[in-house]
């Protein structure tokens, strides 16, 4: 990037080599040159201009709802009744968080495992297996885990008792959606810290072990932590899959085996529906979710900043 | 803690983390096992090419989701290439460090967390309500090019980075424009990772369901042109689960998915694996 600056873009001197065109095209080619550059701005702020667009129309169809039910009303009111004018998203937010804090606690400790073993212990020959393994856990929709999960874990759940579509197939679906994540960003975090470290610490007389979690977790932490929060993103922001196992009754589960709905499966149910208010509350559904989705994406590039700082302090 | 001998806890611990390695693989293997041996049966050539009866009947084959993934695929790419790969240019060969450039990779970073639903809310309410496209494979396709374009930006931006910066640098002392160096010296350079980036894209469209489910409308009928609404095989799986009883179809067809799943997989290992063997012969 440094040293695009320092090379003269625009002389169009006459002494200057033709090599790559031809006289015709001297005058011409410094034209293209600029008139690429002014083309590549337009496209670098398509993303700018789109995450704009975006949250300018969510909060234009959103706000009418906080104003018309009023914000605390409709974060903490308990219930959601469209055609009764009632809409009161606390059921959503605790079902969205029942599956998110369920399924993390299972898949953290499990992928943070995968990963170390995919990175310091598994011998060449396992870890050119798992590694494809992981990659096509990821690749996989969402819908298929969503089928496969009313197909086997629903009726599974079921004879523990209720109807199976609960909080706990979803957490289960979940676990298994969001490894690869976490194992995948670990793994290459894990990788990332300077050999020097894990010889120090093996010449030291530590053991493999001790080197693992004294010297090497601790280095790689920021990643370790950043996968953990990409996997929650992607654990609230799940839609298909939890529609088709978790029941989608509007109620605060109080068990692992009762129903629940998500933020995202209340947009996704209703929204080809909903008319006038209730589609506003949709959107404000939406704010709700993007919220804590900017919250997380500000730990995840707090995390990885410190990770980098860390590295060049090495 | 500290009382324990040390390599009693390394003990301890290999046997743990090997059983979570072993626990994750019989996962995967029963996953894939599972979908593949419920689903490859009940794929035959009627069922590729019959269009489903739609609605709650479960009836028919498949032949009109593959249509309309295939025209929302070649949509959605052609619209995204050049606003993707012309970020990743922007940013590796124009940017400077200053508040205009965070500004743009904090967008790209906040767009690609951004939840699959939302972009089909927003797409809902500008493509298929504002714009009236109405439920269209055209509203889908605009759609998901705002929720890949971070995906193709990132390949992008990588597999320029990866270019050496001595053949740029050779391209500049040539006389070529800056412009004339980008386009035939570091997109040639570049264009297998740029490759890998949009068969990525490809991948993540063929899986995408919920930002489809709010702006395609799933008519089962075969798409006329891109203005009609439809059903990807994806969302079909979805609409055969939820609608209908039919599970033997919607495993046949997501076994078909997984297949393509792994074949782009498969695909974009080995363009990796050769332009790494390129890149590193070259310097």
């Amino acid at each position: 990037m440094s040293q695009s600056t320092n090379i003269p873009q625009n002389q169009a001197g006459g002494n200057r080599p033709q090599i790559l065109s031809s006289a015709s095209h001297k005058q011409s080619r410094y034209a293209v040159n600029r008139m690429a550059k002014i083309a590549m701005i337009v496209c670098a702020s398509s993303s700018f201009l789109i995450l704009l667009v975006i949250i300018a129309f969510i909060f234009r169809e959103g706000l009418p709802a906080f104003i018309e039910v009023g914000f605390f009303q409709f974060l903490f009111g308990i219930d959601w009744s469209p055609s009764r004018g009632m809409f009161g998203i606390l059921p959503m937010i605790a079902g969205s968080l029942a599956v998110t804090i369920g399924s993390i606690a299972v898949a953290i400790p499990l992928g943070v495992a995968c990963a170390i073993l995919l990175a310091e212990i598994a011998p060449f020959k396992v870890r050119e297996a798992l590694r494809p393994a992981v990659e096509l856990l990821v690749g996989i929709p969402s819908v298929i885990y969503g089928l496969v999960g009313m197909l086997v874990i629903v009726p599974a759940v079921r004879q523990i008792g209720g109807t199976g579509y609960s909080v706990l197939a979803a957490c289960v679906v979940l676990i298994v959606m969001i490894l690869p994540t976490i194992i995948s960003i670990s793994e290459d975090s894990i990788r990332a810290v300077p050999r020097k470290y894990k010889e120090g610490s093996l010449s030291l007389g530590a053991t493999q072990w001790q080197t693992v979690w004294h010297v090497l977790i601790p280095a790689a932490r920021s990643g370790i932590g950043a996968s953990i929060v990409l996997g929650i993103g992607r654990a609230i922001g799940e839609t298909m899959a939890m529609i088709m196992v978790i029941g989608n009754a509007v109620m605060v589960p109080t068990s692992p085996l009762s129903p629940a709905r998500t933020l995202t499966g209340n947009i996704a149910v209703e929204i080809n529906y909903a008319t006038g208010l209730h589609a506003n509350a949709l959107f404000a559904t939406a704010i709700i979710l993007l919220a804590f989705i900017v919250i997380l994406n500000s730990i995840t590039m707090a995390l990885f900043k410190r990770g980098f700082r860390g590295q060049s302090e090495s | 803690m500290a009382k324990v001998n040390p390599k009693t806890t390394q003990t301890i611990a290999r046997t743990l983390i090997w059983g979570a390695g072993a626990v994750t693989a019989l996962i995967l293997v029963a996953i894939v096992i599972y979908i593949l041996a419920r689903g490859l049966p009940f794929i035959n050539w009627e069922f590729l090419t019959t269009v489903p009866r739609g609605g709650l009947s479960g009836e028919g084959g498949i032949s009109s989701t593959i249509v309309t993934t295939l025209y929302l695929i070649g949509l959605t790419i052609a619209i995204l290439v050049i606003p993707g790969v012309g970020t990743a240019i922007y940013l590796t060969q124009y940017a400077r460090d200053n508040w205009p450039t965070n500004a743009i990779r904090y967008a790209i970073n906040t767009l690609a967390g951004v939840p699959s639903i939302v972009f089909g809310l927003f797409g809902f309410a500008l493509f298929v309500t504002v714009l009236s496209f109405n439920f269209s494979i055209l509203s889908g396709a605009l759609t998901l090019v705002c929720l890949l374009l971070p995906t193709l930006i990132s390949t992008s931006e990588e597999a320029i980075r990866a270019v050496p910066p001595y053949q740029k640098e050779a391209g500049l002392a040539l006389g070529a424009t800056k412009w004339q160096t980008i386009l035939h010296v570091i997109l040639p350079a570049a264009l297998p990772g740029i490759v890998t980036g949009i068969i990525l894209c490809i991948g993540r469209a063929i899986g995408e369901t919920a930002c489809l489910y709010v702006t395609m409308g799933g008519s089962a009928a075969m798409p006329t042109s891109l203005l009609s609404g439809g059903r990807t095989m994806a969302l079909h799986v979805f609409y055969l689960a939820t609608d209908t009883s039919a599970f033997d179809k919607a495993m046949a067809t997501a076994a078909i998915l997984v297949i393509v799943v792994i074949i782009i997989n498969s695909l974009t290992n080995w363009i990796a694996r050769r332009f790494q063997l390129r890149l590193m012969g070259r310097s």
